[in-house]
């Protein structure tokens, strides 16, 4: 049984945590309405490019010289995966929740007897990857000291992959990140963005399509604008995961204020009762010993 | 005269969204005007200025871009573009001396250089 000033420091000790979580889930509400503006900001542009891509690749006359950004090395050996993650913990499954998906694709790769890479972002997820896949890292980022991403560091990581894909380092090249529903719902997602089009996508275009006049010609468009692609895609991701990290983090912290609420009352319960018990007992001993004079 | 739709998008965000009679833009292989019923078109562009003819004109600088014109929509997709008003001319001198420096590498391809010339000049224009 603890004594009274151990319940009562415990009580504070509680009390002051609450307090702590509940000013993390003011902040994380306040940063996140700020992230998912940008999140839905940031839609248009890459869902455009996506489409202009798709439109561009039906119109493309030969299939065989097309960019292998955008049809792949026709190879499937080797596997760079890009996990981003936050730099920051408190946020509840989040930084988990992507690694799970990440590994359990790890494993699915390595079983298949393929070679795998891996290039994380965001200092949570390596942490969390380096103790089983360690040996495959072979890039990691972190912006921790960046308060808000821009699309230059997309632009960074985007070089970096493109640079690995023109050395032929690796043929297929996939994405981890959390997409935002809103803010309870964040869906770990694995996107692949080279190639760009999968196989079987071919078969339900033709229609609606749209004659286009292209200048210069479709191949060189299509050069100059899939490395911009894969930026956008990676400064996409950036703004769901931004915007994912604060919503998790804002449930997460909600919660524990929560539970941190509840551990009081409980405890002050707990105080209350010894504290009744050990003035009962005074009172008892009080009056035995009056008795026995 | 007859209007369309002009909607110029950054990665971060829609930076203008108006209708327009008539768009000029610097794409890759010289400039070319849009009116209203343009064919479709996909293009890029290269360092330059858009301007866009309405009821009240608008120039933008861009360094690069892509294009769509389709169903009397223009969609220029581009991670530079400016306002020209906005720029200043200090912020210009710096630009056109980092951009000079850029050009006298010798590593740089045909293409770069092209690009880069261009943006030379077209800032050299702008402070005139």
């Amino acid at each position: 049984m603890p004594s009274l000033d151990d319940l009562k420091k415990r009580i504070k000790s509680v009390k002051s945590t609450q307090k702590i979580t509940k000013a993390m889930k003011m902040v994380a509400a306040a940063k996140l309405r700020k992230a998912q503006e940008n999140a839905e900001k940031g839609r248009p542009y890459s869902q455009k490019m996506q489409n202009i891509i798709l439109n561009l690749t039906k119109s493309i006359s030969d299939p065989q010289n097309a960019p292998k950004l955008l049809v792949g090395t026709g190879k499937d050996k080797t596997y760079l995966c890009v996990v981003l993650t936050a730099d920051r913990g408190l946020c509840g499954g989040f930084n988990s929740n992507i690694c799970k998906l990440a590994k359990s694709n790890f494993k699915k790769i390595l079983g298949e007897g393929k070679n795998l890479k891996i290039i994380t972002v965001g200092s949570k997820g390596l942490d969390q990857i380096k103790r089983d896949y360690g040996k495959y890292i072979v890039k990691k980022f972190s912006f921790k000291e960046k308060k808000q991403i821009s699309f230059n560091e997309a632009d960074l990581i985007g070089k970096e992959i493109i640079n690995l894909f023109d050395k032929e380092e690796f043929d297929i090249c996939q994405l981890f990140y959390n997409n935002f529903k809103n803010v309870i719902t964040q869906i770990p997602q694995a996107q692949q963005i080279i190639p760009a089009i999968k196989k079987d996508s071919s078969d339900k275009q033709e229609k609606n399509s749209t004659y286009y006049e292209f200048e210069p010609e479709e191949d060189e468009i299509l050069e100059d604008l899939l490395p911009k692609n894969i930026s956008t895609q990676l400064f996409k991701a950036f703004l769901e995961n931004a915007a994912s990290e604060q919503g998790s983090r804002m449930t997460a912290m909600d919660n524990a204020t929560r539970n941190a609420g509840d551990l009081v009352d409980k405890l002050t319960i707990n105080y209350n009762r010894s504290r009744q018990a050990s003035i009962t007992k005074e009172l008892i001993e009080i009056i035995s010993g009056a008795e026995s004079l | 005269m007859s209007n369309f739709t002009v909607e110029i998008l950054s990665p971060a965000k829609s930076i203008l969204k108006i209708e327009a009679h008539e768009v000029i833009l610097p794409s890759f292989e010289g400039e070319i005007g849009i009116l209203k019923d343009h064919i479709p078109i996909i293009t890029f562009l290269r360092p330059g200025i858009i301007k866009i003819l309405s009821d009240a004109d608008q120039e933008f600088f861009v360094e690069d871009g892509t294009v769509e014109f389709v169903n009397n929509n223009l969609l220029v997709l581009t991670s530079t573009a400016r306002k020209l008003s906005d720029l200043k001319k200090e912020n210009l001198d710096l630009i056109i001396t980092e951009t000079k420096k850029a050009i006298d590498k010798d590593s740089l391809k045909d293409k770069e250089k092209y690009l880069l010339t261009y943006k030379l000049e077209t800032l050299k224009n702008i402070i005139q």
